[in-house]
């Protein structure tokens, strides 16, 4: 079974953000790591190797730091890394990502395409499904368990208020939640072989495209920082006082009760 | 020229999902500024009853697509539907809840349809152009980007609990139209085979208007039975840290932060929970914060409303009982 997995590299969930003098987000200084919702999809792949055998590939789109999450990725028993680097896509839309990963994908041999639910940066959760549809095969989004027979898979996702069980034909795109699994630690040998594996990089003429095929559907008009909250009152005394306040000031003063 | 502004329905057993009375409610708002016609699309299995409520929230223009292969909701049934609808009758902006379904739905008809799209939204407005621009937090709440399309129609998902839900107007009449359900053979290629839910009658935790969360101080799984006590007191939902998440308390469906629930609830009860930056991502946007702590350091008094230093154990239930005697 031939799998390919989407990785995606963002800020550590610790990072703070700032704005840079032209009101970006500013990336200096600031620790990159996988997605942490890749990180299942990644497990995931691997797990189904290890049953059916088959091929891992990595595929991710972005600048050169991108190769640590690769390396990461390989390090934790991933057979092949391609990464997509080209000037034009300095800041693609999810259209844009879509359509140059399916470009790339539709080269590589797959049964299953994982990949996280959501980005923990720009927190769209669009592009895997997207992808799904420009490759026109189905997906099932935000899955805890899977199970693979006879060209099927059955998927448990999780929905609004419980869980759904669902029955799809491969090849398809599953996007991975946590609970799916526990995502392994790389080995010591795993991170040595990785240092020596090639990381094949494509360009968009590779891929037969160019800019200009790819407009932006959407753009950013700016970015803005959230006002501070400011911590409010302290209730002090007595326990039971202290609960009888604020139960009172919840529905007296702040109505919100 | 003005085709209209989308809202599409969630509903299940006869029920319409309070984000989507919010979405008619502000929709309505910005049809007004436009002159757009403010319809709602609702597909699914006997729904023709739901007409008559969506036009009493301001619907000008019900479509109705009522089919048995749309009786559960699956991505290619609804994205086929759909995109057909909307080829058609090209609406300006197609609006869903940042909801299960919203989440599943609204990229793939995006990319069905070749448009962009704004995830979780937390506010919309025209520009000059009467072009909708749409502000999103990124980063899990630390930030905020303002977007918008570049072309039309746009599809968004909107956060629940971000739009006051207006009061429903029975005189308000709507035209109903029924369509008929074309969907395309290949995009049945998934089935649903059984939907489980929860057996619990608390609200879900993405729209609920009140939540009460628990952190590592509530030191054990059972412990939550102290916070569920409390929360079905008022009527809230329970919630977790990743803290109590990790150490297996409680299922990882009730976690709240940057890899887990971002809800915006009206009051959100923090118990025992230090205030991580990844758990304030996910709660930040609550209109009034609670905290409850041992530690009268603990980083959640740096952003909480009101805050009580003590024992979770002890005050909880005192808070349990206060509720109780309000009524």
């Amino acid at each position: 079974m031939d799998i390919v997995v989407c990785l995606k590299q963002t800020f550590d969930t610790e990072a703070k953000i700032v704005l840079d003098s032209s009101g970006k987000i500013d990336s200096t200084g600031v620790n990159l790591v996988m997605n942490p919702y890749d990180e299942f999809a990644v497990e995931e792949a691997l797990k189904l190797r290890e049953k059916f055998g088959g091929q891992v590939t990595l595929v991710s789109m972005g600048g050169e730091r991108v190769t640590e999450s690769l390396r990461t990725a390989l390090a934790m028993g991933c057979d092949e890394a391609i990464l997509i680097q080209d000037p034009a896509l300095e800041s693609p839309d999810e259209w844009v990502t879509a359509e140059v990963l399916a470009k790339a994908v539709s080269q590589i041999p797959y049964d299953i395409i994982l990949a996280g639910r959501i980005a923990v940066d720009d927190g769209s959760g669009q592009v895997a499904i997207r992808l799904a549809d420009a490759l026109k095969i189905p997906s099932v989004n935000c899955i805890l368990k899977l199970e693979t027979a006879d060209g099927k898979a059955e998927v448990t996702r999780e929905i609004d208020g419980g869980t759904e069980l669902i029955e799809v034909s491969l090849p398809a795109v599953l996007t991975t939640q946590k609970g799916l699994n526990i995502p392994r630690y790389p080995s010591m040998m795993g991170i040595m072989k990785a240092k020596k594996k090639e990381i094949k990089r494509l360009t968009l003429a590779d891929l037969g495209m160019s800019a200009a095929d790819l407009p932006r559907k959407m753009s950013i008009m700016k970015f803005n920082l959230p006002s501070p909250r400011k911590g409010g009152m302290k209730i002090s005394g007595e326990a039971a006082d202290a609960a009888k306040e604020l139960a009172r000031i919840l529905r007296e003063e702040a109505k919100v009760i | 020229m003005a085709k209209g502004i989308w809202i599409i329905i969630e509903q299940s057993q006869a029920e319409i999902r309070n984000v989507s009375l919010e979405l008619l409610s502000q929709g309505r708002i910005l049809a007004d500024k436009t002159g757009d016609p403010l319809v709602a699309v609702i597909l699914g299995r006997n729904i023709t009853e739901l007409a008559g409520k969506v036009a009493a929230y301001g619907a000008d223009k019900v479509i109705l697509v009522d089919d048995e292969k749309l009786t559960d909701y699956t991505t290619g049934a609804y994205t086929s539907v759909l995109n057909k609808l909307i080829r058609k009758e090209e609406p300006q902006a197609v609006l869903l809840g940042n909801t299960a379904v919203g989440k599943d739905l609204a990229p793939r008809l995006a990319q069905r349809l070749g448009v962009g799209m704004a995830s979780d939204c937390t506010g919309m407005e025209f520009d000059e152009e009467s072009f909708l621009t749409f502000r999103r937090p990124i980063y899990g709440g630390k930030a905020f980007a303002q977007v918008v399309a570049n072309a039309r129609p746009v599809l968004a998902t909107i956060r629940p609990n971000t739009f006051p839900i207006a009061l429903p107007n029975a005189l308000h009449q709507a035209e109903v139209i029924n369509e008929m359900a074309e969907i395309d053979s290949e995009d049945l290629r998934a089935v649903v085979k059984e939907i489980a839910l929860a057996a619990s009658q608390r609200p879900e935790l993405i729209e609920a208007n009140v939540i009460i969360s628990g952190g590592r101080g509530m030191k054990g799984p059972e412990n939550y039975c102290i916070l569920e006590s409390c929360a079905d007191m008022i009527g809230a939902a329970v919630g977790a840290s990743r803290a109590a998440v990790d150490a297996g308390w409680i299922e990882q469906k009730f976690q709240v932060g940057q890899t887990g629930k971002t809800v915006s609830p009206t009051l959100y009860i923090a118990c025992g929970i230090s205030g991580a930056i990844q758990h304030l991502a996910g709660m930040g946007t609550s209109k009034v914060i609670v905290a409850i702590n041992k530690d009268p350091e603990a980083n959640i008094f740096n952003l909480a409303d009101y805050g009580i230093v003590g024992d979770l154990f002890e005050i909880l239930p005192l808070l349990t009982e206060e509720f109780k005697k309000l009524g």
